[in-house]
């Protein structure tokens, strides 16, 4: 069956269309609101988004960092206490387990927050291959999370806590602060690439944030935000989501998220694999040219030769126009079509991001 | 005389004589979201019942549109291409196509009917 946030109730309450996704009762969108409402406000004003889903593992002791630099394919030395970094979580092969934040909260203790389909086998790869002096806990299922995403977020914590406890540095975060009377971390991140927050506290906690965020909103435009404009938002951003640009069997290395992979450390799980894989395929992004919209798992061609699928497509609500990020063999040269049910589409490769904020 | 009638698939047809205007159903469009895209029919095409005869993309997925009578198309709304959203802020008023009538099944609902059908 499938489990509930601390903040169903409170969908509810605000008319979300309540859906089933990675093993969650969650909002697809709003009722008055809808996907591009939502999607709007984010890149004009400002979206709150339930994201408890998320799940979040703890690892430390005196060598956790060494031990985690070896399960992650970005390097987590030298990092700062409250500096965020992306990694991929590679497996032997050099696919990816799951794409994660690590939070440095001290050189001895990381948080590690990961996707939420994907938590408890996370939990299963990590605990596994951590030496036994380093504390693992998976506290995923205490813990909440929402997003305050878009130019107003800013703004809006203001209202709920002095500018000194704001993070300011994106991917960095401020602990143990307070909003309303609830202990949170706040971190300057996000997946809609815009502005914007990810705020955690306990679960008991979770409903009173959420209000108090609605309610500083308020003169900011501020409205609840579903799933529907969350993928959008993200595919318009050109930001990875596991499962569609990212699994277990395509290599890290054709994904477009060098930025993320350290091939310059001693070793880490996967890192001969990724050393003897010269990458086929590559990760672009496309435009329709001709009408209509073309979905994950729609077969690329050039010619008649198939080169590669769509990963993530959708109409993109900013852009006004519809986009795909492909898995495509690399180097292949030529008029693209896409198979929409049977209908073969012109496409043209442009470049990711398809937005990025002024 | 028109008549309203609704298919179990959320369309619906006003039939007038021999030729039947055919939409989508307000439920279907608020169920469907916002809508991006549509696949339109072209004049002469012949439709079937229950088959599918057009599609709409909202934002989140695609859906096909089943045709609640069965007939040919004889004109299109050719302005929902460039604006299907028209079907999210009037689906009775946004009519997808008309066509002339070969076929009616008896198992349409009244407007009272599927009222209660989607309760």
């Amino acid at each position: 069956m499938a489990k509930r946030t601390p903040l169903y109730d409170i969908h509810v309450k605000y008319g979300g269309q309540i859906v089933d996704f990675a093993g969650y009762e969650l909002p697809v969108q709003y009722e008055g609101l809808g996907v591009i409402k939502e999607h709007t406000a984010v890149r004009t004003q400002a979206g709150l988004f339930d994201v408890s889903h998320m799940g979040e593992i703890v690892v430390s002791g005196e060598r956790a960092e060494e031990a985690l630099n070896n399960l992650l394919t970005n390097d987590i030395r030298g990092m700062y206490d409250g500096q965020i970094r992306y990694s991929l979580l590679p497996n032997d092969k050099g696919g990816a387990v799951d794409d994660v934040l690590v939070y440095r909260i001290s050189q001895t203790a990381y948080l590690i927050v990961v996707n939420a389909s994907n938590a408890d086998k996370d939990a299963r790869h990590i605990a596994a291959r951590l030496p036994q002096d380093v504390t693992f806990a998976n506290i995923s299922d205490a813990v909440a999370q929402v997003a305050l995403q878009g130019p107003n977020s800013e703004a809006i914590l203001k209202k709920l806590v002095a500018e000194e406890f704001i993070p300011k540095k994106y991917y960095s975060f401020t602990k143990n602060v307070v909003i309303g009377g609830i202990r949170c971390l706040i971190s300057r991140t996000g997946y809609t690439g815009e502005f914007g927050y990810e705020i955690y506290c306990g679960n008991i906690d979770a409903c009173d944030l959420y209000e108090a965020i609605m309610e500083a909103g308020k003169e900011h435009g501020l409205v609840p935000a579903g799933l529907g404009a969350r993928d959008t938002l993200r595919l318009e951003a050109a930001m990875p989501l596991y499962g569609h640009e990212l699994g277990e069997d395509i290599p890290v290395n054709e994904v477009g998220l060098g930025f993320g992979i350290k091939m310059g450390k001693e070793s880490f799980v996967g890192k001969a694999a990724l050393e003897a894989h010269e990458p086929e395929y590559e990760r672009v992004g496309a435009r329709l040219v001709d009408r209509g919209i073309a979905r994950e798992h729609c077969d690329v061609y050039c010619g008649d030769e198939k080169v590669g699928i769509v990963t993530s497509g959708t109409h993109a609500p900013t852009l006004g126009y519809p986009i795909a990020m492909l898995r495509i063999k690399k180097g292949v040269e030529g008029q693209l079509t896409v198979d929409v049910r049977g209908r073969r589409l012109k496409i043209e490769l442009i470049p990711l991001p398809f937005y990025k904020k002024a | 005389m028109s008549k309203l009638v609704f298919a179990n698939t959320h369309e619906w047809a006003k039939i007038e004589d021999n030729v039947a205007t055919i939409g989508i159903s307000d439920h279907a469009q608020h169920e469907l979201g916002d809508l991006v895209f549509i696949n339109l029919p072209a004049v002469g095409d012949t439709l079937t019942a229950g088959e599918a005869f057009c599609d709409v993309e909202s934002v989140k997925a695609v859906s096909d549109v089943m045709a609640p009578i069965s007939g040919k198309v004889i004109e299109v709304n050719e302005e929902l291409e460039s604006a299907p959203e028209a079907i999210n802020e009037d689906a009775m008023g946004a009519w997808i196509c008309k066509v002339e009538v070969t076929a009616v099944p008896d198992d349409l609902m009244d407007e009272a009917a599927y009222a209660e059908f989607i309760k």
